[in-house]
């Protein structure tokens, strides 16, 4: 046996298991409706008719999974790309606010790491507000930062939207901090013999800045990366819920529950779930060609 | 003049909190809870300052003493709101999420076939905005507190799973050879060794879950909920432009957060105080 069949073997097997049981659960769960279908029309249901219908049904408890993937095929093939019913439109939208979110939180994460690793008064007092403010839940603060930056008009300036600003402030907001403790912790990493050595070379502490512990830390911040971006995407998400956004991925999810079509919520889910999977793969990629270049052999 | 005074105030706090940064005293547990609250309140003296010296407008920003005067105005409110989204939503699912995890992971781990198929699979679904199935949760448990419940359960399970499968392979060989050659049974290893070597990745676990509960549940309640709830309030506010009001609600999530995570974090001390992240505090 392959060594990578035998890794990728149980994964399978327990995927299976997971979309059977998802089969059975929907049928289980569509079941009543069926049933309730043939009471009022006097007929009886045998099994195959129940097998069958509860796969196909326009609102379902539970869609099966052929129904959330024919869906999600056609959101993402079925239309041209800038149509307003193409997931990969909707897709984009939410991609926009993520990326931007992602690149302003670890901006952010990154600078006050660097001031908290530089200042102790920064490191007593910063330190304590910057962990509270993640236990704050960000959605309680979402639809005051729809209202703050529309009344602000911040994204006229820019030339772009309020609504993405606000959730670009709300992706950042989720993703500074894992940057911000991935970086403290690296910019600390190097032991002290390192740190004699370079006193001895007579270095500044500018040059021990740069040349010491932003490398080290290069790792630690990758790590931090992963968890950012897909922090960030939840964060732009839940952004789009209380914004009455009509685009976007969390727009999607809020409009097929509110018209009552499950298989719409799964598919926006699916389609959410495919990109969070390209971006860390996407940052795992260029930790690779980062590190690569760095020199550093795995 | 207002303004001035407030970045006065700022000023000295900040050379107050430098000089105790340097001083002697630093290591101290007086200064390490002295300099973040004098950082804080003078945070919200700077607020105050700008708000009265600029005349910024309500809508924009309420003053910190308008905000207080809000919270204690609308006590009753807060207090069923409060009942609704943290205890009832929030805290149910946060114990019944994490319980099930930590069976889950006990079995995980005493099946390697479990172990090499559902992890992978479990760390994938950590990073997957979990989030997103609050409607699917809402559709199928109604408005109430139920679905809110829910959707905690699910978001607060996988990372508690990864952290307690990790946690519970975390004792050495050594010491888990030693308790072989005492004789002891996979039940007596699993509490008298593993388990407690585990608590430190656990406690990881449920401090991470412990603010993504009281998001799910307030994202949640974005998709259908009953006329009281924090995330409900906050939204329906929001709309009529009771900012202050909002603010309260803020105020009153942000402390319920900082509480349940500081409970967590005090059940850690108490629990592994013999880590060494935990010793010589």
């Amino acid at each position: 046996m392959k060594p990578g069949f035998a890794k990728a073997g149980p994964v399978v097997v327990v995927l299976a298991v997971i979309v059977a049981l998802w089969y059975a659960g929907s049928v289980a769960l569509n079941a009543k409706w069926t049933y309730d279908q043939a009471a009022r029309n006097g007929a009886s249901v045998t099994i195959g008719q129940l097998l069958t219908d509860t796969m196909q049904q326009e609102r379902p408890v539970l869609p099966a999974p052929h129904q959330v993937v024919a869906e999600l095929w056609k959101g993402v093939t079925g239309y041209a790309v800038t149509s307003k019913k193409s997931l990969v439109y909707h897709a984009y939208v939410t991609l926009i606010s993520t990326f931007w979110g992602f690149v302003l939180g670890t901006g952010l994460g990154i600078l006050m790491a660097v001031g908290i690793v530089r200042s102790r008064t920064l490191d007593l007092g910063l330190m304590p507000w910057a962990i509270i403010s993640q236990t704050v839940p960000v959605v309680a603060i979402a639809p005051m930062i729809v209202v703050l930056s529309n009344s602000l008009g911040l994204g006229d300036h820019l030339g772009v939207s309020n609504g993405l600003v606000s959730k670009t402030v709300i992706a950042a907001y989720l993703s500074y901090f894992p940057v911000l403790v991935g970086m403290v912790k690296g910019l600390r990493s190097p032991d002290q013999m390192q740190l004699d050595q370079l006193k001895t070379w007579n270095a500044s502490q500018m040059q021990e800045f740069v040349k010491l512990r932003l490398p080290s830390s290069v790792p630690y911040l990758f790590t931090s990366l992963k968890v950012g971006i897909a922090a960030s995407l939840v964060g732009a998400i839940v952004g789009e819920l209380p914004t009455g956004a009509i685009e976007g991925l969390g727009a999607r999810m809020l409009i097929g529950s509110q018209f009552g079509s499950p298989i719409i919520v799964w598919a926006a889910l699916f389609a959410a779930a495919i990109l969070a999977g390209i971006l860390i793969l996407a940052v795992r990629g260029l930790e690779t060609l980062v590190v690569k270049r760095m020199g550093v052999r795995a | 003049m207002i303004l001035i005074l407030a970045i006065a105030v700022w000023l000295l706090a900040w050379g107050v909190n430098a000089r105790l940064a340097r001083s002697r005293y630093a290591g101290s547990r007086a200064v390490r809870l002295l300099v973040p609250t004098l950082f804080g309140v003078a945070v919200l003296v700077l607020w105050q300052g700008i708000v009265m010296g600029l005349a910024v407008p309500e809508v924009i920003l309420p003053a910190p003493t308008r905000i207080a005067g809000a919270i204690a105005a609308n006590l009753p409110v807060l207090r069923v709101d409060f009942v609704q989204t943290i205890l009832k939503g929030g805290l149910i699912g946060y114990v019944m999420g994490t319980a099930s995890a930590v069976v889950v992971a006990v079995l995980v781990d005493r099946v390697p076939f479990l172990r090499a198929g559902l992890l992978p699979i479990g760390n994938f679904v950590a990073a997957l905005p979990i989030v997103g199935i609050a409607p699917i949760m809402v559709m199928w448990f109604g408005f109430d507190w139920y679905s809110k419940a829910a959707v905690v359960v699910v978001m607060v399970f996988f990372p508690v799973l990864i952290n307690m499968v990790a946690g519970l392979s975390a004792s050495e060989r050594m010491q888990r050879d030693l308790m072989a050659t005492w004789g002891a049974s996979y039940w007596q290893t699993l509490i008298k060794l593993r388990l407690p070597a585990a608590m430190p990745f656990l406690f990881n676990g449920l401090k991470i879950a412990a603010t993504l509960a009281l998001i799910g549940a307030i994202v949640a309640e974005n998709f259908g909920s009953p006329t009281v709830g924090m995330g409900f309030r906050i939204s329906t506010a929001v709309g009529q432009l009771a900012l202050p009001l909002v603010w309260a609600e803020i105020a009153v999530a942000a402390l319920a957060g900082s509480v349940f995570y500081g409970l967590v974090a005090a059940a850690e001390r108490a629990v592994t105080f013999w880590h060494p992240s935990q010793r010589g505090r």
